[in-house]
């Protein structure tokens, strides 16, 4: 919502909990906070495990097509059919992790961590907490548990609506 | 000079701007910060959030691959 000062709000539904997919609300709730947004962050189904204390974020090649690496000089996928082998996503998840690394990417506690210090909202799916058997003590501090009609809210009361 | 350097060398997107946006914060009003970055997508990005936040971008500059943004601080 543009309030009295003229500030605007984001808002994002963060629905994916692998790394790779950490990435983008992370990076845009903290890029849009430091340019002068209210932004919330609505964590649901799998976005949910981002909320956890213990962050033990891993990804998968498996039916991601798009997925090529930067190697010997050019750029490989992985067929399904390797991708389900045993060891292969730990593989592709620390192949990722190092790659960031090496190009100055933050990694998602970094980032989570700078989210919470300019003060972005973050609200956890009460019923993903139910679903998946989950307590606030599982969670990090500094962040508030709520519903649908608790996102609607804050939607209709923010310019930018994201699904991620 | 500027009244403060922001070494954002090795660092992608979006910890420059973050940085930026911190060390920013702890300035006066009309002071300046001098960043250095080797982000190419630096260039359009501080003009970017220049725009949005109000603070103004005094100075741009690139030797080599290290892009120089001078920012002051609005008042």
């Amino acid at each position: 919502m543009t309030d009295s000062s003229g500030t605007k709000s984001l808002s994002i539904i963060v629905t994916k909990g692998s790394l790779d997919w950490a990435y983008p609300p992370f990076i845009l709730s903290t890029t849009a906070a430091a340019m002068g947004l209210n932004v919330t962050l609505f964590f649901t189904f799998y976005g949910l495990s981002l909320l956890l204390k213990d962050l033990d974020l891993k990804m998968t090649p498996l039916g991601n097509p798009a997925m090529k690496m930067p190697m010997m000089g050019g750029h490989m996928g992985m067929p399904n059919f390797a991708s389900m082998i045993p060891g292969v996503d730990a593989g592709a998840t620390v192949m990722m992790q190092n790659m960031m690394k090496k190009k100055g990417v933050a990694s998602i506690p970094e980032l989570r961590a700078l989210a919470l210090e300019s003060e972005v909202r973050m609200i956890a799916c009460q019923m993903t907490m139910d679903l998946f058997e989950y307590t606030l003590d599982d969670m990090i501090p500094g962040i508030e548990v709520g519903g649908a009609a608790t996102y609607i809210e804050v939607a209709t009361q923010s310019e930018i609506n994201l699904f991620i | 000079m500027a009244d403060q350097t922001l070494d954002a060398k090795g660092l992608n997107c979006p910890l420059p701007i973050l940085k930026a946006k911190k060390a920013l914060t702890a300035l006066p009003p009309g002071a300046t910060l001098e960043i250095l970055a080797t982000d190419p997508g630096a260039v359009k990005d501080f003009a970017a959030f220049c725009r949005t936040t109000g603070h103004e971008l005094v100075e741009q500059s690139v030797d080599g691959n290290v892009y120089r943004f001078v920012l002051k601080r609005k008042a």
